[in-house]
């Protein structure tokens, strides 16, 4: 009797280790190798910029409220509230001990397009690396490079505040497992080449998705409804639906440029809540980005 | 947009008489409707200096004045317990001092600009923007879409 239950032990230990080192198996964090950055070339501090403003780094990174060229200083420390808890922004400034200034490029690339930390952790998708994958290595090293040239800043921000069981990095891996994907968020059968500029743009650096597209309990975009609006992740209110039959379906491509250009909708009503930082980022685009942006939009399936 | 920019303008006329008509003891809609006057003013300014419409220094100096005026007063429109059915965010309830604040920051501006009047449309061009940084500050923490 005693042999039986030990061996049924036995095998449920077995089943659970087995378990977690399947577990483990599908959902450690998976850096790409050294190799992989390898050719970035050489980096091109202009188009780095460039990614930065589309990438919307200052709007989290920066401290609270910075403005100007405060927007620059990668200092960390806002509180980023979401229904898992409320994340602080670390510091990504160049300065060695407590920002990226020590990171090589293969750590800040497989922070941006893996979410694994230079520690071989998982990081959490409220930085959306989710979006960011969509980058190429190119793009990470020009965008690494422009960070360098930032102000360092020795500020050291507080530790994330979250609930049991999102507290635990390990669990990030099923997140990543159910809903982490380079794939495009939508198939457009006859794109050109603005519309598919645009494309990049939009769910990749710009990652106008992860404000704009509904989420489900476990934080994962809800299936089919790109871009269709929701409630507002980070607290009251919503977020409107941006395609073509949401409330801009009746803009031209020109309003939808004009408006990331100068917050003014047709009306002259103007941009309000989360998306008017988004919308001074995006003024530092070159039109014809902000043209290739509104090309997507119209192009995306209307829901 | 010829076409729109009149449309604006009658809006902007109509509005205005509607406003002092219906919204006389319901706050929210007195306040949106100085929010319409005050879009459809930038508006107004707008098509100058996009050059859909010449420079008109009467209508410059119209739109001015009705930003200036409505703001004064857009503040004293916002009782305790408003915010239901509308776009105010709570936080105006929290920081009504920076509210009122934000609010007479777009109203001196207006008047600045009405002391050294734009004279061309490059002026007009300076003063959407002058003007349009302040609608984006305050929205960002006092409205919300809902
Ligand atoms: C929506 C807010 C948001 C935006 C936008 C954002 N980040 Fe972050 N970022 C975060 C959060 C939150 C973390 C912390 C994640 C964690 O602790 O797992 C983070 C972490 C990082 C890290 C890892 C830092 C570390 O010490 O582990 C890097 C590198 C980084 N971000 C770079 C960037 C760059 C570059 C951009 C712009 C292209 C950017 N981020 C845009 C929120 C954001
Ligand atoms: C941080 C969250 C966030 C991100 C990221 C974001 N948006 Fe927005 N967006 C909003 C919110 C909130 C609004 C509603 C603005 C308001 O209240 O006036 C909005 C409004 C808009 C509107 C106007 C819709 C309307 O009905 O008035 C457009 C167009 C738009 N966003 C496009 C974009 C594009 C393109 C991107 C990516 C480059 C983007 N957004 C990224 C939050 C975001
Ligand atoms: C002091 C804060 C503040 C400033 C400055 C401000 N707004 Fe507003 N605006 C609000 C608030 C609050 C609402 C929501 C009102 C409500 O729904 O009760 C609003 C709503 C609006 C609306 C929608 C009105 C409706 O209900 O249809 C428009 C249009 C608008 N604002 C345009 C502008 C423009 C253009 C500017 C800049 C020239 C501007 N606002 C400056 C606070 C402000």
């Amino acid at each position: 009797m005693a042999s039986t239950w030990s061996k049924i032990a036995a095998v449920g230990v077995a089943v659970i280790g087995l378990g977690a080192v399947t577990a483990w198996a599908l959902t450690k964090p998976e850096p790409h190798p050294e190799s992989f950055w390898a050719n970035a070339g050489t980096p091109d501090l202009a188009h780095g910029e460039q990614l930065f403003w589309a990438g919307g780094c200052a709007s989290c990174h920066a401290a609270t409220g910075a403005e100007g060229d405060a927007l620059k200083v990668m200092s960390g420390g806002r509180a980023l509230p979401s229904p898992f808890g409320t994340f602080h922004i670390p510091n990504i400034s160049p300065d060695p001990n407590v920002g990226i200034g020590g990171w090589t490029l293969a750590q800040f690339g497989n922070a941006m397009t893996r979410g694994v930390g230079p520690n071989g952790e998982h990081l959490y998708p409220s930085f959306p690396y989710g979006s960011y994958v969509r980058m190429s290595p190119k793009d990470i090293g020009d965008l690494f490079a422009y960070l360098k040239t930032l102000p360092a800043s020795s500020n050291v921000a507080r530790p994330h505040e979250l609930g049991f069981p999102f507290n635990i990095r390990m669990a990030v891996g099923g997140w990543k497992l159910l809903y982490f994907s380079e794939a495009p968020r939508v198939e457009l059968a006859s794109a050109d080449e603005k519309i598919r500029r645009g494309q990049y743009l939009v769910e990749g650096p710009g990652h106008c998705g992860e404000c704009h597209t509904p989420r489900n309990a476990l934080g994962g975009f809800e299936s089919g409804k790109w871009l269709a609006g929701g409630p507002n992740p980070e607290g009251e209110g919503k977020v409107p639906g941006i395609t073509p039959s949401g409330p801009i379906g009746s803009w031209s491509e020109a309003d939808i440029v004009n408006y990331l250009e100068t917050g003014f909708t047709p009306e002259y009503d103007s941009a309000g809540g989360a998306m008017v930082e988004v919308q001074k980022n995006m003024a530092h685009l070159p039109k014809s980005d902000l043209e290739a942006i509104a090309a997507y939009l119209k192009a995306v399936p209307a829901l | 947009m010829k076409i729109r920019m009149t449309a604006i303008t009658t809006a902007a006329l109509c509005l205005g008489l509607a406003a002092a008509a219906v919204a006389q003891d319901n706050p929210v809609a007195k306040r949106e409707q100085m929010m319409k006057q005050v879009g459809a003013s930038v508006g107004a300014l707008g098509a100058i200096a996009k050059g859909e419409k010449p420079y008109d220094a009467e209508a410059v100096k119209a739109a001015l004045t009705t930003i200036s005026t409505d703001m004064k007063v857009f503040p004293d429109n916002f009782p305790a317990g408003s915010e239901v059915n509308s776009a105010a965010a709570p936080a105006i309830w929290d920081n009504m001092d920076d509210f009122k604040a934000k609010s007479m920051k777009l109203a001196s501006d207006a008047d600045t600009l009405l002391a050294s009047m734009p004279a061309d449309q490059a002026g007009v061009q300076q003063a959407v923007q002058t003007l349009g940084a302040n609608c984006g500050t305050c929205h960002q923490t006092y409205r919300l879409k809902r």
